[in-house]
């Protein structure tokens, strides 16, 4: 199967939808001899604009390795993956970066707030890293956090929080600077059921900005049912990839 | 970003905490030992201030101040001869002893100056008249012979009281403050003449001669000129200065002793601030490794970690200085330990303390460097 790759705006077209990105025959591995591991077996995966893509699969399949490649965190051995018109196969160290600092936002398991900073500094912190200057980045940061039910706490630190709320933290920093691209890493693994399910409502209306696209990798299967789309993967492949059912909604 | 490194930084209280305990601790051993080193061997050039002449001249085989070689009382003479030199004139100066009034006895240096001149004063008179040298059987002391002589009396020695010096009664008719000498003893000031008395005789009486150049002439040339038509050894103040600080070096122990101990502050400063801040790197790893994974360059989180490791060590090195004044302040004083703080001394301490941070900052460099952000995805 051949789907036309995404131009700058992400523009690639398949079955009628504009694509965010297009991976083809990626493969990765890790380690050299008898301790070489096949991460990634030749993948092929397409994630549209304006839906939440869910990477589901059990544990050691090449979900999280696949994300790291297409956030250009991760070098990959061969193939092709095209990230709002990037083609980061053939792109230079520095325009992965750069891609990594205006187009994508991250999401970790572990929050990965930093401690000493305030909640207003960890979540300025891409605003800065993209040369914003600080008392505009602050500004910014602090009306993102009243969007995400944290009014009056910008000062405090993450300690103070709790698991839910340092996730919400975490998604206004990954949306802090407008990016196209969210990459989820497991976003509801380290909360209870409620959170993780207001979490999820979250991130489900952050995806339907059109120039938008969320992945989520996770194998909570609480959280399936706020898919626009799923890709399973198993064995370093993506096996199987649909849309959400009714069923999976109901379950 | 820098004031997020420098929150980063700070926000770990226990290992900024370590991190500026190592570098004060480094900073002010370096700067304190080599304090002591410079105000020791100060002592060792104190006869050049406390007698001041542009031009010294001494037996041909004398190295350093103090080691004086008698030479005959002509010699004063023949050094007056020599062409470029305005005045000369003699001086004693010899390790005496004292008897005190408790029946025990205590060194002096003892120098006898010109009388009809009185070149080779004492630097700063504290009390007493430097002319009533010229009485008969006066002194001046310093004040530290007013501690070491009045041991056994009632109350501290003073103007007009006397004392014996190889048996011989000696007036005191002022006091001043001079540099310590590098053995300790107090300088006791006479004439040229009543030293003689007071010392017992030798052949070769004449311990330097002091000399002052005619205005046009170099202290140089007229030292060439001495040694030339003499055959004397002739050292201009400077080159007596220097002659003497590289004897020490060359014959005694002293170096290698306090050089021990700054490279030990130097390798404490490395062991425990290198390594403090590896390990704070090391565990902000994660965090490091998200703000790559965001789009923060490789040269921007070097700067920061520069910021951070520079920042503390400023903070280390003026502490460390700061203690090391306030030693200095209290010693001073006092008098013991030796102290000198030139301005090159804080100079070689920053650089010093900047080396390590430098250091501390490249191995963490290093490490990041070769950080994958995709650290961030592993659980």
């Amino acid at each position: 199967m051949s789907t036309p790759a995404p131009n700058a705006n992400g523009n690639g077209n398949a079955n009628g939808h504009q694509l965010a990105i297009h991976v083809r025959n990626v493969t990765k591995t890790f380690g050299t001899g008898d301790a070489r591991t096949f991460a990634l077996k030749g993948v092929d995966f397409d994630a549209r604009l304006g839906e939440l893509l869910m990477i589901v699969g059990p544990s050691g399949c090449g979900k999280t390795t696949l994300l790291s490649a297409i956030a250009g965190t991760l070098n990959f051995d061969s193939g092709e993956i095209d990230a709002f018109g990037l083609p980061l196969h053939t792109a230079s160290k520095q325009q992965i970066t750069d891609f990594r600092k205006r187009q994508v936002g991250f999401i970790f398991q572990s929050f990965n707030l930093i401690p000493t900073l305030s909640l207003v500094e960890n979540v300025s912190v891409p605003l800065l890293i993209n040369g914003v200057r600080r008392s505009e980045a602050e500004k910014k940061s602090r009306a993102l956090l009243d969007q995400v039910g944290l009014t009056g706490r910008g000062d405090d630190h993450p300690r103070n929080l709790s698991g839910g709320q340092q996730q919400r933290v975490a998604i206004a920093r990954a949306l802090i600077h407008e990016p196209n691209l969210l990459i989820c890493d497991e976003p509801t693994s380290a909360l209870d059921r409620d959170t993780g399910a207001k979490i999820m409502e979250l991130l489900r209306d952050i995806a339907r900005k059109p120039d938008r696209c969320v992945l989520v990798v996770t194998h909570d299967n609480r959280v399936f049912k706020y898919a626009d789309r799923m890709s399973e993967m198993e064995d370093g492949r993506v096996s199987r990839v649909h849309e959400t059912t009714e069923n999976i909604r109901h379950e | 970003m820098y004031h997020i490194a420098l929150k980063m930084l700070i926000g770990d209280r226990g290992k900024y905490l370590m991190l500026l305990c190592g570098l004060t601790f480094s900073s002010l051993l370096m700067t304190q030992q080599c304090a002591v080193f410079f105000g020791l061997l100060m002592w060792t050039t104190s006869h050049l201030r406390n007698m001041r002449a542009a031009i010294w001249v001494a037996d041909p085989k004398v190295e350093q101040v103090n080691e004086i070689k008698g030479m005959r009382d002509t010699d004063v003479s023949r050094v007056r001869s020599v062409q470029g030199v305005a005045w000369a004139v003699p001086l004693f100066c010899a390790v005496q002893q004292t008897k005190l009034q408790n029946g025990n006895f205590k060194p002096i240096m003892l120098v006898g100056i010109d009388s009809a001149t009185l070149v080779g004063r004492p630097p700063v008179m504290l009390s007493g008249r430097l002319e009533d040298l010229r009485l008969p059987n006066s002194v001046i002391i310093d004040d530290l012979a007013v501690q070491r002589l009045g041991i056994g009396r009632t109350k501290p020695l003073g103007l007009g009281d006397t004392f014996e010096i190889n048996d011989k009664e000696a007036r005191i008719v002022g006091i001043c403050k001079a540099d310590r000498h590098f053995f300790g003893y107090p300088y006791v000031y006479s004439t040229y003449d009543r030293a003689l008395q007071f010392a017992p005789k030798t052949r070769k009486m004449l311990s330097l001669v002091l000399v002052e150049p005619l205005p046009g002439w170099t202290r140089e040339q007229v030292a060439q000129q001495i040694e030339r038509e003499t055959h004397l050894r002739a050292f201009t103040e400077q080159k007596f200065f220097w002659d003497t600080i590289w004897w020490y070096f060359r014959n005694t122990g002293i170096p290698v002793s306090f050089g021990t101990t700054i490279i030990l502050g130097f390798i404490v400063g490395i062991a425990v601030s290198g390594q403090t801040f590896y390990t704070f790197v090391l565990e902000n790893l994660r965090h490091l490794g998200a703000l790559k994974a965001m789009g923060a360059s490789d040269g921007l989180i070097a700067r920061m970690l520069i910021v951070q490791a520079l920042t503390v060590g400023i903070i280390g090195y003026g502490l460390g200085i700061g203690l090391a004044a306030l030693f200095g302040f209290a010693v001073l004083d006092k008098g013991m330990p030796p102290f000198a703080l030139p301005y090159q001394l804080p100079l070689f301490t920053l650089v010093m303390i900047l080396f390590i941070c430098v250091f501390a900052a490249f191995l963490a460099i290093l490490k990041v460097r070769k950080l994958e952000p995709a650290i961030v995805f592993r659980g």
